[in-house]
């Protein structure tokens, strides 16, 4: 009975806990938005966080992509083949690169790299006092740290999960058209013939833009809110990891039923 | 009690400045304190910083209880005590970073419990800061960092700029440092930097937050003249939370001694030395057994023996 | 690392994110929904099988529309599709509308036989003659029951 009433009071310290963290990270979203507007008006600051979060992610997203588009080259091959329509490879591959694979792993591999990145930065200059220091000299750290860092994100992510995708459907072409043989002009034509541009690659770009909102908030948040302590900091790179890779495929699902629905 | 309330009515002249895009705060801004409100406080004979009876309690824990103090222009001041006494709450009640529950906080006769935040970061820009262990901006360099309120608050031009860096950079001995960053200084050389940035835009008022922390012998005299040097240049009023008793009392005008939230003691470094109050004499002397007692307050080991033979 | 090459480097990044925004909009992705203006016509089907909105509208095999949408009328129990058609191309009023499937497990399409008529359809009009969808447990019932009537009659 204890033991029942103890569970209980669990799940309510955690549901309560849960509600105001939420809470806490929308007004938190609401101040970034507010003081946003120095992002933008000094472009260097926020053109220095593009380079941080989608130049040094580039490598990772072009090779990944690659690969990932290969074995949907050779999944995709394995299993059409059994219906006698290996011509519509290039429709699988770049269907499921541009709808869901695109977004989705780019954004996981964006959350672990760049993500992780943002909150170790934004932590360690909580831990070392360089956030209260910047308060005292009258700069406000959200507009002239966490605002920039959000914002590259913001705009890195969509331009990644579309390196991603575009990088995916070559892997999937060396793999299809140049290593197994199928034909090229099917491959493209039957590509081009289903894939929609409405509804298949802005849908696609809709969610990956989603996604870098998600990533960047949830990574300049655990920076600007964790404990400032060397662990604190390792608890929160880990928290930006978790936290992201959840959002992201919840996210994902609600995105895909609204957008997909009719199909 | 009536000047205080006078200044309140009359807020500082402020330079309209050249219009300054960088901040984020809607404030009117100003440029780097010039000479004309310094004279003009001098003049009134204002305190620099006041605090009348400021409380301030962390949730149920009190902290502060009902302290009072004032620091005048030209004024090096040590305040001293204990870890955990208090210290730094007071420090950062003056910087604005915290707000007092009761009592009253002035700096350059602005009530901070009254002010907004774009007003509070206008008096801030009036201010340095100098931090435990420096917290200078480890993606930048020492010039970059040095530059860095220049920049945010000032359009001046880069040449006006470089020159104006490199002046506070000589003044700390760190010119030829000027394109290091801030992983390859030393712990002592760090300070200096941020010392020198904290000067950067010539403070009304600079705040130390234990700046011998953590310095060798050598680092932490260059330290102590370099921020009695500052003070006397700048003209500024100078507030600096130490536990060196030693260094401090040949540097300062004035020590206040903060035990339990209460200052407990004040005078000139020569009345301190020559106190024969416990506390202090405990503290100047570094001694293990005085008013400041080696135990935390728990019940009597007797009571402990007593419960276990029952 | 300097202002300058950082500019650089953010700017080829852009630069080859924005060239693969155009890859997959010009080389993969086709512009049926949004190019050109269309025309929306209806029809009825007494059955439309497993036709879903956005499968393709084809006539001689080449696409020349969408379905927009399907609903069901209520008072003569029939389905009624919407075709979204390209403006570029008409058709006679008396064109007929059937729904056929790619290949034997393929996905289903609207097929569109164009009738013989001076006017042309526009937007709101219906398809007159229309052709259901096969479904293929109704043929092979069909089949079975044919089957079923021979054999008695071979018997004889």
């Amino acid at each position: 009975m204890n033991a029942l009433l103890e569970l209980l009071r669990k799940i309510g310290a955690m549901t309560i806990d849960g509600v105001w963290r939420l809470g806490f990270i929308a007004r938190f979203f609401c101040v970034v938005l507010r003081y946003s507007g120095q992002s933008f008006r000094r472009l260097p600051l926020t053109i220095r966080e593009i380079y941080f979060s989608g130049v040094l992610s580039l490598l990772i997203i072009l090779v990944s992509g690659l690969f990932v588009g290969m074995v949907l080259g050779l999944q995709g091959y394995d299993i059409l083949q059994r219906f006698g329509s290996i011509d519509a490879l290039g429709i699988m591959v770049a269907l499921s690169l541009l709808r869901e694979l695109g977004p989705v792993v780019a954004g996981l591999l964006f959350a672990s790299r760049a993500g992780s990145a943002v909150t170790a930065e934004i932590g360690l200059m909580k831990t070392t006092e360089q956030l209260q220091a910047m308060d005292m000299m009258a700069v406000n750290p959200i507009a002239r740290v966490v605002a920039p860092r959000f914002w590259g994100g913001v705009i890195s992510m969509p331009l990644l999960a579309a390196l991603f995708s575009a990088m995916g459907i070559l892997g999937g072409w060396l793999i299809g058209v140049v290593a197994i043989g199928v034909d090229d002009g099917a491959f493209w034509s039957q590509m081009r013939a289903s894939v929609d541009f409405r509804y298949d690659v802005l849908n696609g770009i809709i969610k990956s833009f989603v996604f870098g909102m998600a990533v960047s908030l949830i990574a300049v948040f655990e920076g600007y809110d964790c404990q400032p302590t060397a662990e604190g900091v390792s608890r929160a790179i880990t928290r930006t990891v978790v936290s992201s890779a959840l959002v992201i495929l919840a996210l994902d699902f609600v995105l895909t039923s609204f957008m997909f629905r009719g199909l | 009690m009536i000047v205080p309330s006078m200044c309140a009515g009359h807020p500082q002249p402020m330079n309209q400045a050249i219009s300054n895009e960088p901040t984020a705060n809607e404030s009117p801004s100003s440029e780097p304190p010039s000479n004309e409100p310094i004279s003009s406080e001098s003049i009134s004979n204002e305190p620099v910083v006041r605090l009348e009876q400021v409380r301030f309690a962390y949730g149920e824990r009190e902290i502060l209880r009902g302290v009072d103090f004032a620091v005048h222009r030209g004024q090096l001041v040590a305040i001293m005590g204990g870890s955990g006494s208090g210290k730094t709450t007071l420090l950062r009640l003056i910087g604005g970073q915290l707000h007092a529950n009761a009592g009253k906080v002035t700096v350059a006769g602005q009530d901070l419990g009254a002010l907004s935040t774009s007003a509070l970061y206008a008096l801030r820009r009036r201010m340095g800061m100098l931090f435990q262990f420096g917290a200078l901006f480890t993606d930048m360099s020492v010039f970059d960092n040095v530059a860095f309120p220049l920049r945010e608050h000032t359009d001046l031009p880069f040449e006006l700029i470089r020159d104006l860096v490199l002046m506070k950079l000589h003044a700390v001995g760190l010119r030829g440092a000027a394109a290091l960053m801030p992983s390859e200084l030393s712990g002592g050389m760090a300070r200096r930097v941020a010392l020198a940035r904290a000067v950067a835009l010539d403070p009304l008022l600079v705040l130390y937050d234990e700046p011998f922390a953590g310095l060798d012998p050598i680092s932490l005299g260059v330290t102590g003249q370099l921020i009695r040097q500052l003070n006397d240049a700048l003209g500024a009023a100078s507030i600096m939370v130490t536990h060196d008793v030693r260094v401090s009392l040949e540097l300062v005008d004035y020590v206040y001694f903060v035990s339990d939230g209460v200052i407990v003691a004040r005078g000139t470094p020569e009345e301190i030395r020559a106190s024969d109050d416990p506390f202090v004499h405990q503290f100047v002397h570094a001694e293990a057994h005085g008013p400041v007692p080696f135990h935390y307050p728990a019940p009597p080991l007797a009571s402990l023996l007593d419960e276990v033979a029952a | 690392m300097s202002r300058t090459t950082l500019d650089l480097w953010v700017g080829v990044f852009v630069a080859v994110g924005f060239a693969a925004l155009v890859f997959l909009a010009v080389k993969v992705g086709n512009h049926s929904g949004s190019s050109g203006p269309i025309y929306t016509v209806s029809a009825a089907f007494d059955n439309i099988g497993g036709l879903k909105v956005r499968a393709p509208v084809k006539s001689a095999g080449v696409v020349v529309g969408r379905v927009g949408s399907i609903g069901f009328d209520k008072t003569k129990f029939r389905a009624v599709v919407r075709l979204d058609l390209d403006g570029r191309y008409t058709f006679p009023v008396d064109t007929s509308a059937s729904i056929l499937t790619s290949g034997l497990l393929g996905e289903q399409y609207v097929g569109l036989d164009p009738g013989a008529e001076e006017t042309e359809l526009k937007t709101g009009d219906q398809l007159q003659i229309t052709q259901s969808a096969v479904v293929l447990e109704k043929l092979i019932g069909q089949f079975l029951f044919n089957k079923a009537a021979e054999a008695p009659a071979s018997a004889k």
